[in-house]
């Protein structure tokens, strides 16, 4: 209820005609030559001290990604990405490690400040709360969750970690979670285990463009037995002009292990697309569990959709023990374009996969996203809950793919993707993929396509709302079964996303 | 001065003419009936009172505390103190019946440049005006209207008229689809909230729910006008006569 009337405030403040997160931070930065090479591959391998076999990794990863071709299928139309004028590579300059949160640059807390990030965690990046201490913020109507206010923030501040908090207390957990770029230095035989284990180098021309040039991201590690004592949180943030962001996460979940990671992205205004092709790869042992929450809000253009991100994501978790659990939960309201399928590979027997997403397009915002549920194991099960959302001129579309190994007994899955649609020049799509081949397996499919009626409206705003509340009202309760999913902390900040991204879609 | 005052009043619907120079008055904390065979622009009435899209006012004009307000949004005209019990009340998936209730008081609350309800107030408020009307806890957690009977539909009605405190509410024929039982909680809702300040239009076909919620006065509408008005007797009249000789009065 509170969160409803603070989506509510946040509409009235918004300015319209300006996206709000659209500045830029005057951070000099160091960057590789525009374009694409070996040498720049080296060049990004060289600035990161990487060992020979990293290089070597991202050498055969550019080799093939010259003989790949970008992929069409999607339902998405942008002009022809110029891959040799973009720079790879941009670090903020005099960058030194720091040793703790008084080391890092103010105003790089300044801007996570104008991102709105969420009070508790600026609280601790700002070291008004020390670890553990109860936060004042914390009211009693939303407590229950022992992990409250426990968040750990590993920020990517245009491709390099700068701020690590709490980074002792989860080593006494015996939880990693680092910079991969640490990683690959400091536990190169976890790395080498499993990067690239799950998206392969030659899976698809954007993963195979990461690889070869990726520049940070989160590395994750959860030994066995151990429940991660808090939630785990990257903002990714592109800022430099024309730099393409190559985001690389890799989490493993050793068996019995359980780990929340959340994810949430702003990019400033910008004439020039940029492009980001981020990999995340999701490794869940015996027993593991794995959560995996992203809010996204990139700029998705002007009114005319000039500008905006191009957001070409793969994210694939597997399930690779038995009894293993990976969920994922998006909310997806920024991005000209996104191209995005979170997917989880049911290898395990009794392995468990479920996607829940919101994707929001208004103005002339081009979404095409969904899942993989790949059931390989024995009685393993999915469950896919999407909700797209269409306003303005955009296309919103659902692309999904359910299978059953002829080995996978037994193995289910329910779809739910419901669509709605603001106003009536947008559109929404479903396109669901079913393949079993096994004939004990049950695959649940339900789709629903509705409008926003005018009935509606007018007996909320009979009831005293404006357009705009009665709007966010009705579309708060189209995504609750999806935000419910969301750690309280981004369930907030996605009702406020949600709300920001209908502005001026009503009317 | 009067509450309402409509004068003159034509309103057309995708090129039809359902209101003919309608003028009605309504007074202050007066229950007005307004009765007539199907077709005659009951309904119709009740959405241009409200302010809903479409229909389209060709003349007159509607004074609510001597105020036009055909020009204004339907939130305007709710926040001055309009209500409207549909005959149909909307579903609305997802949203808790708690949190729309909270939503439209404060909304209403902000336009006037009240303060909002503290979480407490609020909560007080609700459990006693649900408790009058046999609205448990575990109806107000779930989704506006959505699994709801007919009877809990038109109770919730009632429920938000009772915590919007509204100066003028009107009912559109808010016994359709009601039992007996249902209909004396509706209409004992009703009349907890009747007094000076407030008025009411009880749109309705029958005379039934009148035997409940007494009428001061009854207005009698065919082919778009109000033809004849009378005393709470004219109901009992109607009941007994039916309709047919104001369909042929008006033709």
């Amino acid at each position: 209820m509170p969160a409803v009337q603070e989506t509510v405030d946040q509409v009235r403040r918004i300015d319209v005609d300006q996206y709000k997160y659209g500045f830029e931070t005057k951070i000099e930065s160091e960057k590789a030559p525009k374009g694409l090479s070996e040498d720049t591959v080296r060049f990004i391998s060289g600035k990161k001290n990487e060992p020979e076999w990293m290089l070597n990794w991202r050498l055969e990863a550019y080799r093939r990604w010259t003989t790949m071709r970008e992929p069409t299928w999607a339902r998405v139309e942008y002009p022809k990405i110029d891959y040799q004028d973009i720079y790879y590579y941009a670090a903020p300059k005099a960058f030194k490690a720091p040793k703790s949160l008084a080391d890092v640059d103010p105003e790089i807390l300044a801007t996570y400040e104008k991102l709105g990030i969420p009070l508790k965690e600026q609280e601790i990046l700002a070291g008004v709360r020390k670890q553990g201490e109860p936060s004042q913020l914390d009211d009693d109507e939303m407590n229950g969750s022992e992990a409250r206010g426990r968040v750990a923030v590993d920020a990517v501040f245009d491709s390099v970690s700068v701020a690590t908090t709490f980074k002792e207390e989860l080593k006494k957990a015996g939880v990693i979670f680092m910079p991969i770029s640490e990683a690959i230095r400091e536990h190169p035989d976890l790395v080498k285990k499993y990067l690239g284990s799950v998206v392969p180098i030659t899976d698809n021309f954007f993963a195979t463009l990461n690889s070869a040039v990726f520049s940070d991201g989160s590395f994750v590690y959860v030994p066995p037995g151990v429940r991660c004592p808090m939630e785990l949180s990257t903002y990714f943030r592109m800022n430099e002009k024309n730099t393409g962001q190559f985001e690389r996460t890799l989490i493993i979940a050793d068996k019995g292990a359980y780990v929340s990671y959340l994810e949430g992205c702003t990019a400033p205004m910008r004439d020039e697309n940029q492009l980001h092709a981020a990999v995340v790869e999701l490794v869940a042992l015996d027993d593991a569990e794995i959560k995996y929450s992203t809010v996204q809000n990139w700029y998705p253009g002007d009114a005319e959709g000039r500008g905006g991100i191009f957001n070409f994501v793969t994210k694939r978790g597997d399930c690779r023990g038995p009894r293993s659990k990976i969920s994922w939960t998006q909310v997806e309201t920024g991005s000209a374009i996104t191209w995005k399928y979170p997917s989880c590979i049911l290898r395990g027997d009794d392995s468990r996969g479920e996607f829940y997403s919101v994707a929001i397009s208004s103005g002339k915002q081009q979404v095409d996203s969904g899942t993989k549920m790949l059931h390989l194991g024995k009685n393993t099960t999915s469950r896919i809950i999407s909700k797209g959302i269409a306003a303005g001129k955009s296309n919103n579309t659902y692309r999904g793919l359910v299978t059953a190994h002829r080995k996978a007994s037994n193995a289910r899955n329910f779809t739910n993707c419901d669509s709605l649609l603001i106003g009536d020049k947008c559109g929404a799509h479903t396109v669901p993929y079913i393949e079993a081949k096994n004939s004990s397996a049950t695959f649940e499919h339900e789709a629903t396509t509705s409008k926003i009626s005018e009935d509606m409206l007018f007996y909320c705003r009979q009831r005293g709302m404006s357009a705009e509340e009665a709007t966010a009202l009705v579309v708060n309760g189209f995504v609750k079964d999806v935000l419910q999913q969301l750690p309280m902390e981004f369930a907030v900040e996605a009702q406020k996303l949600i709300s920001i991204s209908l502005e001026g879609s009503v009317g | 001065m009067p509450l309402l005052e409509v004068k003159n009043l034509h309103v057309e619907i995708a090129d039809k003419t359902i209101l003919r120079g309608l003028d009605l008055t309504i007074e202050k904390g007066q229950v007005a009936a307004i009765m007539g065979p199907n077709g005659s622009g009951k309904s119709t009435l009740a959405h241009v009172l409200a302010g809903k899209a479409n229909y389209i006012v060709t003349q007159g004009e509607v004074l609510f505390n001597g105020e036009n307000i055909l020009a204004m949004e339907p939130d305007q005209r709710a926040a001055k103190g309009l209500f409207l019990a549909f005959q149909y009340p909307m579903e609305i998936p997802g949203v808790a019946t708690m949190t729309f209730l909270r939503t439209a008081v404060n909304a209403q609350r902000k336009a006037r440049g009240e303060a909002e309800l503290s979480t407490p107030e609020f909560m007080k408020r609700v459990r006693e005006a649900a408790g009058q009307l046999g609205i448990n806890q575990e109806m107000l957690r779930r989704a506006v209207n959505v699994g709801f009977s007919g009877g809990e539909k038109k109770r919730n009605e009632i429920l938000q008229m009772a915590m919007l405190q509204p100066k003028l509410a009107v009912l559109d024929e808010t016994d359709s689809g009601l039992d007996i039982d249902a209909l004396k909680v509706a209409a004992e809702g009703v009349n907890r909230l009747r007094s000076p300040e407030r008025s009411f239009v009880v749109i309705t076909h029958y005379q039934r729910l009148l035997n409940y919620i007494v009428p001061d006065v009854v207005h009698v509408m065919s082919k778009g006008r109000v033809v004849r008005t009378g005393g709470k007797e004219l109901a009992l009249e109607l009941e007994a006569k039916g309709y047919a000789q104001y369909q042929d009065e008006a033709a």
